[in-house]
């Protein structure tokens, strides 16, 4: 190691970051790690899993995704369940957030403050407390059907009801599908009772994520607005062309975050009951805990987990590849190219 | 200047060592020779006051001090103790979990040691006994009756001649009973209800080692139940907005439900409602209720502690006690002698007792509960779906889950 003037630095640059390595290992690396080992093995939750347990290999996993049973059934339609949730929730949450930042951005709206706190209040509530609220506003005789009943429409049984949105038209589909659920299961849609907690998502995240547009949109200078509506955009063609590419980055995270925090979903469905009704409500991360607090099945529960953060992981990665810069590697060179000949070919067109 | 980035550094390791001290030293309170610590899942303030008085009578005599904890989650709290190897050294154990933990070696098999282990119904004592061995002693129990709202029932102009004692009677009664804002019957869409009406079609889901769910009594069990809901004399408690049958019962919603002695808690939201509890009705196969208990579970490790809970454990099953905690809070005592005396101090709940005489436990294996589980949400298909189709399915889940259960 060379010892310059500064003498050794390193040494305190070491002395200064022990004690987060220290935390964050002990904190995290290290029951990561255990529970990696938890899903191999056979623990029974009775002691500390090292020195009560032995590996049992791929086991747990191979129940829950190849070996047919209930087991393999619970957790497709758990997967089935959270994979609508996040085709529904994702887009609106992103969308209906981008809404409000667009709107609250508004230098023309009045009392852009009071606008700014109420979209943002329900993200600073208690998750417990709004799907408390939502469970009596969706009550059989709830506020909601009371509203409906005014225009003489029938609510359904909202929580209650374990059809699929879909099913009256897939209901024919008796083939098997993967993971032990059939197609018609996998098609049927989101439950009734999945549909409330949608929009609950959407109620209550789109706030958190209007704070990150609204701050990515104060960073878009006025003169660039200004110069679009010069060269004769509309506001349409401006928000599209010109807002929104340069929120693009703050668009991953939103996107990103959402993904992540959609198939975590827990604590909705442990207050609304655990998978209620008919299972249609069932998502990985309860059915993990579940599996592990009241069956004992450690391992399988560990595996579950780690299952649900490989995809977690792999749509991630999508994301990112389907987001990517277009004007960056050998397609953006390759894009480039291709601009400059047309630019070229319409130029020749003009002259001649 | 270099002393003080030493310092700093100092403290900043000083406050992980603060950091680990605090989170290795909360684990052991319950560690102490004659300290014991009781979790339980309590219906209420009257029921950890009680066990509470109790533990303290008995702690007294015995120069011991005993901590009840009532669990807001009691199955998360075990399992957490468990793990942590901090498990408390007495606590109720459901039934319906009760194979998955003996299975898994949690539970001391202590019941056998103790004097009374004789005085206990038969059929919980099997309710409680995991390969062989009597585990752990039942604290209570209860059973399933017909609970009839006597008001709505007068006005039906019903007598007591009409109280429904096979199916045909209580199709009758309900259909009678359902008016415009008030249906006859009511229960939870489950299999601990349902499943009563396949075992009195002379069902029965297990025998041996053979899973017999798709029997044509089970069968005629389920239908029984669907025509009562097609005719619209039945309905489930989430369709008439209750959450369970009691509230259906107790707001007038329904005039008759099926639950248990716990019933009783309804006086508290409806104390003008006035019912009265009769032995459910027979079907083709006989007369046949559920019973649900509890046992004092007592952990496997229990150390130097292990004993003291036996002790403790007789005290609280002892006749005189358990009719104390029937006094305060309701429930039937487990042992026939004391549950005879109770069935005379309270002759409003004296039909629960005399279905003791004929009463099942529910299907409890290690690994049933998921396949209950799947059955129940299975069922909130079953109204104007496949009965058949649904039993086929549990046939084949339970079989898997018992040759699993057989097999370790």
């Amino acid at each position: 190691m060379a010892r310059g003037i500064r003498g050794p630095e390193g040494r305190y640059g070491w002395a200064f970051v022990t004690p987060a390595m220290v935390i964050i290992g002990v904190f995290l690396v290290l029951p990561i790690l255990l529970a990696l080992y938890v899903s191999f093995s056979d623990w029974n939750g009775l002691g500390s899993p090292l020195g009560n347990s032995r590996p049992v290999g791929g086991e747990n996993y191979a129940n829950v995704l190849v070996e047919s049973g209930l087991a393999q059934r619970d957790f497709g339609t758990a997967i089935r369940n959270n994979l609508y949730y996040v085709l529904l929730v994702v887009p609106l949450q992103t969308a209906l957030a981008l809404f409000l930042a667009v709107q609250v951005n508004n230098r023309l709206l009045k009392a852009r403050g009071f606008f700014r706190t109420a979209f943002y209040f329900p993200s600073v509530t208690s998750s417990v407390a709004i799907t408390t609220i939502f469970i009596f506003l969706f009550a059989s005789s709830g506020a909601i059907n009371q509203v409906l009943a005014w225009f003489g429409a029938a609510g359904p049984n909202w929580f209650a009801d374990p059809n699929g949105i879909f099913s009256p038209v897939t209901g024919g589909l008796t083939a098997d599908g993967p993971l032990g659920l059939t197609w018609a299961a996998w098609l049927s849609g989101p439950s009734v009772a999945m549909c409330v907690l949608i929009i609950l998502a959407v109620f209550t995240t789109s706030g958190t994520f209007m704070l990150l547009f609204l701050a990515a949109l104060q960073n878009v200078g006025t003169e660039i607005e200004e110069a679009a509506s010069v060269d004769g955009a509309g506001s349409l063609r401006r928000f599209f062309s010109v807002t929104l590419p340069m929120l693009k980055p703050t668009l991953f995270t939103v996107l990103t975050l959402g993904l992540i925090g959609t198939w975590q979903v827990f604590d909705q469905i442990y207050l609304t009951g655990g998978g209620a009704p008919g299972k249609t409500t069932l998502t990985p991360a309860f059915l993990a805990y579940d599996t592990s607090f009241s069956e004992l099945q450690w391992g399988e529960g560990a595996a579950i987990s780690f299952i649900l953060f490989g995809i977690i992981v792999a749509l991630t990665l999508f994301q990112r590849w389907v987001l990517r810069d277009r004007d960056l590697g050998r397609s953006g060179e390759r894009r480039a190219r291709r601009a400059e000949a047309r630019l070229r070919r319409e130029a020749e067109g003009a002259r001649s | 200047m270099r002393s003080k980035t030493w310092g700093s550094a100092a403290v900043a390791i000083g406050a992980v060592a603060l950091l680990a001290g605090c989170a290795g030293g909360g684990g052991d309170a319950s560690g102490g020779g004659n300290e014991l610590t009781i979790l339980i899942g309590s219906s209420g303030d009257a029921e950890t006051q009680a066990v509470q008085a109790a533990a303290d009578a008995w702690a007294e005599e015995n120069d011991a001090s005993v901590e009840v904890v009532a669990a807001s989650d009691l199955t998360q709290q075990l399992s957490q103790g468990f793990a942590g190897g901090d498990a408390p050294d007495l606590f109720y154990m459901s039934w319906d979990q009760f194979a998955n933990y003996a299975q898994n070696g949690y539970l001391d098999a202590y019941a056998e040691e103790l004097p009374n282990a004789g005085d206990f119904y038969g059929n919980l004592v099997d309710t409680f006994t995991y390969d062989g061995t009597f585990t752990c002693a039942p604290k209570d129990f209860s059973t399933l009756g017909l609970i009839i709202n006597t008001d709505l029932w007068a006005a039906a102009g019903l007598t007591d001649a009409d109280i429904p004692t096979d199916w045909a009677s209580l199709e009758a009664a309900a259909t009678r009973l359902t008016t415009g804002d008030t249906v006859g019957l009511s229960f939870g869409l489950e299999y601990a209800r349902l499943g009563v009406f396949m075992n009195q079609a002379g069902g029965q889901l297990v025998d041996g080692d053979t899973v017999t769910a798709d029997s044509p009594e089970n069968l005629e069990g389920l239908q029984y139940v669907q025509r009562l809901h097609d005719a619209g004399v039945l309905k489930w408690p989430t369709e008439i907005d209750a959450g369970w049958g009691g509230e259906a019962l107790g707001a007038g919603k329904a005039a008759m439900v099926i639950e248990g002695p716990w019933i009783k808690g309804i006086e508290g939201d409806f104390p003008d409602t006035n019912y009265q509890a009769y032995e459910l009705p027979a079907g083709p196969g006989g007369q046949s209720t559920f019973t649900f208990t509890n046992c004092w579970g007592i952990p496997a490790d229990g150390g130097d502690t292990r004993d003291l809970a036996v002790s403790l454990v007789e005290y609280l099953t002892g006749d005189e006690q358990q009719l104390e905690f029937a006094d305060a809070f309701g429930v039937i005592p487990s042992t026939e002698a004391a549950a005879a005396t109770y069935a005379e101090n309270y002759p409003e709940n004296a039909s629960f007792v005399a279905g003791a005489d004929y009463a099942v436990s529910p299907v409890n294996f290690a690994g049933s509960a998921s396949v209950i589980t799947d059955f129940n949400s299975q069922l909130s298909g079953l109204v104007g779906g496949d009965a058949q189709g649904i039993l086929s399915s549990l046939q084949e889940d339970l079989q898997a889950a018992l040759d699993e259960a057989n097999g370790e």
